[in-house]
């Protein structure tokens, strides 16, 4: 069973009814013994980081992905539930984040003729062959933010070109995070969301 | 670089999809769901839907459309038409819509559009704009009520205040051009994005394919709305994509 982490956050919903399309067994939930069992995690997120952070501590969720992270179990953290999986965030002030990826997540600096927020639709650049990144290259997917996550290249797997490049599938073990929204991204983000739950079924958390 | 999106436009009234659309192998022509998946085949980069249904008490109906599509496209989907309040923009959101679009409301009580972006974030808020030519103010006016009433307010102020209350998006009918078929307001869109550093999706007048690639040479618009051309077929989605394509504008 792949547990949706449910913290009060915009997009959770479409989530599952992405992962209810696909018939991959999920339950939304804020349950610390629901998640801990899961056989995989998603973390979605819309919104400020530091109130997700805060909505994580609420609901005591924060010890309980951590140690899910440390066995192993994969987990899908999306948009702004991909940015908590770093190190720290400026947004409005620093905030610590998970810390399962190293990196920090910045603003995508506005004096490079860009629109901020990054939204619509944008093509990815596969930097790394990975089953997650499969099928992504050249293709769009929809993104919706205005801070970007800064990480070494041995961490990501697909880019997107935005004045700076911007990581767009990111990975370290078995921790994966998508800065678009794969559940508003039409059939090649559905594919995503299938390999997160392969990666899940087969038990094959670390690369290569 | 972002792709120049192409939006179909829905009217949905009591929760069907009003005139129809008239695609092939589409046995019922008015199921927003079937319509939706058949746009989303297409290529379609967003869907709005816009609620021209007239009596209050069925509105909810529009809430339990966005949700049934919601489970069955997976494309950013905006909804417009009888948003009064917050709540209204909750429930629309939580069926699944990705953005809402306020339009008359918004200009009866402009602090909808700041409380909707704190709470939701800006990305979330559309203000939607039918603008029209005022010969002899020399000025776009802002009309509302379905384009039935004018107003005072000039559209190009009234797009700049609309973004600085946290709208994060405009999406601007010219009712000079809507239903002409003579293609989109160039003029009002050049004017429109020097003044804003939101984007903006061009609405009204699309009557050939190049329409489009005029709107996206000649303006800086991130995207471009057609209700009719789509819906009856005179075009599709993947023609006006392939001109765009090999006129050098990039979608997807």
């Amino acid at each position: 069973m792949i547990a949706i982490i449910d913290y009060d956050t915009g997009n959770t919903r479409n989530v599952k009814k992405a992962m209810d399309f696909l018939a991959i067994p999920n339950t939304l939930s804020a349950d610390p013994a629901v998640i801990s069992a899961a056989d995989g995690l998603i973390l979605p997120g819309v919104g400020a980081f530091g109130k997700a952070v805060e909505a994580l501590q609420e609901r005591e969720l924060i010890p309980v992905i951590k140690q899910a992270a440390k066995k192993g179990t994969p987990i899908l953290g999306i948009c702004l539930g991909m940015q908590l999986l770093f190190d720290r965030s400026f947004e409005f002030g620093e905030t610590a984040g998970l810390g399962l990826i190293p990196g920090e997540v910045v603003a995508i600096p506005e004096d490079l003729g860009v629109k901020v927020p990054h939204m619509g639709w944008d093509s990815n650049i596969v930097t790394q062959k990975d089953s997650i990144a499969n099928g992504f290259d050249q293709e769009a997917t929809y993104f919706v933010h205005s801070y970007y996550v800064k990480t070494q290249p041995q961490y990501i797997l697909a880019e997107s070109d935005y004045g700076v490049k911007i990581p767009s599938i990111v990975r370290n073990q078995n921790v994966i995070g998508m800065q678009f929204h794969p559940e508003k991204s039409g059939r090649i983000g559905l594919n995503g969301l299938a390999a997160f739950k392969e990666l899940v079924s087969n038990g094959n958390y670390s690369r290569n | 670089m972002l792709a120049k999106r192409i939006i179909p436009c829905l009217d949905v009234d009591h929760g069907r999809v009003k005139k129809g659309v008239n695609f092939v192998h589409l046995t019922d022509v008015g199921d927003p769901v079937a319509i939706a998946a058949a746009y989303e085949k297409q290529g379609a980069d967003e869907l709005v839907f816009l609620d021209i249904t007239a009596t209050n008490e069925k509105r909810p109906a529009i809430v339990d459309t966005i949700e049934k599509v919601a489970g069955q496209v997976f494309m950013p989907l905006t909804v417009g038409g009888g948003i009064h309040s917050v709540d209204d923009m909750q429930r629309l959101l939580k069926a699944g819509a990705d953005k809402v679009a306020l339009n008359s409301a918004a200009v009866r009580d402009p602090s909808l559009i700041s409380k909707g972006a704190e709470k939701f974030g800006a990305q979330c808020m559309v203000l939607a704009i039918d603008s029209k030519w005022d010969p002899d103010q020399k000025r776009y006016r802002v009309y509302i009520n379905g384009g039935r009433e004018a107003t005072d307010l000039d559209v190009i102020e009234w797009a700049k205040q609309g973004v600085s209350a946290g709208a994060g998006e405009l999406m601007v009918t010219s009712m000079d051009k809507d239903g002409t078929k003579t293609g989109f307001d160039i003029p009002l869109y050049q004017t429109l994005t020097a003044a804003v550093n939101v984007p903006i999706i061009a609405s009204g007048g699309c009557g050939r394919v190049s329409d489009f690639n005029a709107v996206f040479k000649q303006t800086d618009v991130d995207a471009a709305l057609a209700a009719s051309v789509f819906h009856f077929g005179e075009f599709t989605i993947p023609t006006v994509k392939q001109a765009l394509k090999k006129d050098g504008v990039t979608v997807r």
